[in-house]
């Protein structure tokens, strides 16, 4: 067996262990950590296929900001773990009788030689080959309309987070900084001429 | 490297170009305007769709473009099924005007998400690559789950804002799961390079019949029909009853191109797989659909149900394409035109049933009980009449628009040598022909129990009378638009 393929099922083999614990463990904040190790090892995996960048961006993106925005919500909810576990049991039967069932025809029909490890990038690229640059020239290019649109998914995403968050309460009482700093010197004080001295009657 | 990169043709999409375009000018107007002058926003929207709808019948050509690297293509159906959209999208707004307003949630953002929904419906239409599909779709669901959930106080709305993102999610999954599995088979994301490898027997088999299983429950999820149904009537139910208009009429034209695009365009070598699936869906929607719409007493959920058996009639002329091993190019545009003939009577008998259900409604009133139609005759004779041609037309009772939809399916599924699936739907039909006569029973037959005058603005009189009209007059001349259905397709497919 080659350097690679054993490389290769070390990092799947952890991926899924990681993968299993995510939805098994109990406390959430462990399954985030696990989702993390599952990254890391996806990335492992990318790299293994000589895609460097998008392994860099994964572990950068998602575990350097979506994870630890993540694991602040977690920490933040008071999430009650023993209702959450309730009636777990009691759809267990059920849910493992589907799951095993879906698993068993999926391994049917997978069981070919198709998803072997017979499909990596056989030869290496040169050393001024840059990953980054492909990505980038492809992504301006051939793939500048599903490029376009993404960003338009996230302006979206902005606008909707918006309206359902955002309104403006009559009863709290708050300070418009705008009315603040347009305010002028005759809002303040109110000059009134008057006699310095009262008329003698 | 760099050099050999052409600017796309940007001629193509002008269409979707200009809907961009202006929705971000709308979103900058719209800050500036702010509540006080709300129509300005209204009015720029309804403008909007209608400069996409001239650009897209300047491009009408008769044959396909694509463009942007071959993502993107502009064949008349795409073209027809835009102008459908503009035109049903436009109607949506006028109906659902009053009764935004009078809820306070005519936003900007209402008017600006109705925008981006419409700009993902045409991208899904005009998709011809696997990632186009997807982003449209994506486009065109975040931009529904924030209207559902736009009224913020309704507990209920929240909830099905949250039953619909967290299903649309997985539904979108499983998609994305099955066009993984279509490209690690094929090495390609173009529909048309898909289609081509899948004719020339290149592509493993197993690995695409897998992909195809995912691919056609996230289309199901899509179109909403059984077993991925289940959202369906709680966001019926839980949406402002305008935004249920949107969600039923409109989108279903895009699933309908999305689910033509994914299984015709690209995987019709597998169509032998997907026919068989397709027929499962079909005959469990016709049926599930059919009796659980008895049960209901809410009309929204009724109407929820309706459509979950409609959306079932249309699959029945998607499978009746191939028919045995050979391949007769007459009977597959008849079951295909007969499917879109399908999606295009059910957005119009849709608007104007949710129309009827808005016009009803006024502040702090919702009409979307059965009981709330009770004696409509009495408080207006003209809508009663225009709500009972809706509901004829929908039962599928000779002359309405409804009855030559089914017809031509039901034809077209004999056609196939599925006999028994259509003896089975019609039987299924008649049982749904109860609960569409019971509304009718109930605006002729009860006395009132509501007594207040109807109020409603002259646009909405005018189109929704217009909108019963349609329904009666496409009856009475079905082949006018069975005609541009079949042409479109022939010269798309």
């Amino acid at each position: 067996m080659e350097l690679k393929t054993v490389v290769f099922y070390v990092f799947a083999a952890i991926m899924l262990f990681a993968a299993l614990r995510v939805i098994t463990a109990r406390n959430p904040v462990h399954a985030v950590l696990y989702l993390v190790l599952a990254f890391f090892n996806a990335g492992g995996l990318w790299l293994t296929l000589q895609a460097e960048f998008l392994a860099i961006a994964l572990i950068m993106v998602y575990v350097g900001a979506v994870m630890v925005l993540f694991l602040f919500v977690v920490m933040m909810l008071d999430i009650d773990i023993a209702r959450l576990r309730q009636g777990f049991w009691s759809n267990m039967p059920l849910a493992v009788t589907l799951g095993v069932l879906m698993a068993g025809e999926m391994a049917l029909v997978l069981s070919t030689d198709y998803f072997g490890t017979t499909s990596f990038p056989d030869q290496a690229m040169p050393a001024d080959y840059s990953n980054t640059k492909e990505l980038g020239r492809l992504l301006f290019t051939a793939y500048v309309y599903p490029f376009e649109l993404a960003s338009v998914i996230l302006l979206v995403a902005i606008i909707a987070a918006v309206v359902l968050t955002l309104r403006r309460r009559k009863d709290v009482r708050h300070l418009d900084p705008a009315a603040q700093i347009a305010v002028k010197h005759t809002d303040r004080i109110r000059v009134v001429k008057m006699a310095a001295e009262k008329e003698p009657e | 490297m760099l050099t050999n990169f052409v600017v796309p043709d940007l001629y193509p999409a002008a269409a979707e170009l200009f809907l961009l375009t202006m929705a971000c000018v709308i979103l900058v107007v719209d800050l500036f305007a702010g509540s006080a002058r709300r129509w300005l926003t209204g009015s720029l929207t309804l403008l909007t769709l209608v400069g996409c709808a001239v650009l897209t019948y300047w491009n009408f050509g008769d044959n396909a473009s694509l463009t942007f690297a071959n993502m993107f293509v502009d064949d008349p159906l795409a073209d027809f099924l835009k102008l459908l959209v503009y035109a049903s999208v436009i109607v949506v707004l006028i109906y659902g005007r009053d009764y935004m307003a009078e809820r306070d949630l005519d936003k900007g953002e209402y008017y600006l998400l109705v925008l981006f929904a419409t700009l993902g419906m045409m991208v899904m239409i005009s998709a011809y690559n696997l990632l186009a599909i997807y982003l449209g779709l994506e486009l065109l669901s975040l931009s529904l789950y924030a209207m559902v959930a736009i009224d913020r106080d309704s507990p209920r709305a929240t909830e099905a804002a949250m039953k619909y993102f967290v299903l649309g999610a997985l539904a979108s999954g499983l998609l994305l799961y099955g066009m993984s599995m279509i490209y690690g088979a094929t090495g390609t994301l173009e529909l048309g390079l898909v289609a081509q490898s899948v004719q020339e027997g290149v592509a493993n088999r197993t690995i695409l019949t897998f992909g195809l299983v995912f691919l056609v429950a996230g289309i199901a999820f899509k179109l909403g029909v059984v077993p991925f149904h289940l959202w369906i009537p709680d966001v019926y139910h839980g949406a402002p009853t305008a935004v249920t208009l949107f969600i039923s009429s409109a989108p279903k034209l895009a699933a309908f191109a999305m689910a033509l695009r994914l299984l015709v365009s690209s995987l019709f070598g597998l169509a032998e797989q997907w026919q068989t699936m397709l027929m499962l869906m079909a005959v469990l929607s016709i049926g599930i659909g059919n009796l659980a719409a008895i049960a209901q007493t809410n009309i929204k959920r009724m109407l929820a149900y309706s459509a979950i058996s409609h959306m079932g009639f249309m699959l029945l002329a998607l499978m009746s394409g191939v028919a045995g091993s050979e391949v007769d190019p007459m009977a597959l545009i008849n079951a295909y035109s007969s499917a879109m003939y399908y999606s295009v009577a059910y957005v119009i008998m849709s608007l104007g049933a949710f129309g009827m259900v808005l016009l009803l409604s006024r502040a702090g009133y919702e009409a979307e009980n059965l009981e709330d139609f009770k004696g409509l005759n009495k408080r207006s004779p003209w809508f009663a009449a225009v709500m009972m041609v809706l509901m004829l037309s929908m039962a599928g009772i000779p002359f309405f628009v409804g009855f030559f939809a089914k017809f031509a399916v039901l034809l077209a599924a004999v056609a196939a040598k599925h006999v028994v699936v259509a003896v089975v739907a019609v039987m299924f039909s008649l049982v749904g022909a109860y609960y569409y006569l019971r509304v009718i029973k109930l605006m002729y037959f009860d006395p009132p129990a509501d007594s207040a005058p109807i109020r409603a603005g002259f646009d909405v009189r005018i189109l929704l009378s217009a909108n019963g009209i349609a329904v009666a007059l496409l009856g009475l001349f079905p082949d006018t638009l069975m005609m541009l259905c079949t042409a479109t397709l022939v010269r798309s497919l």
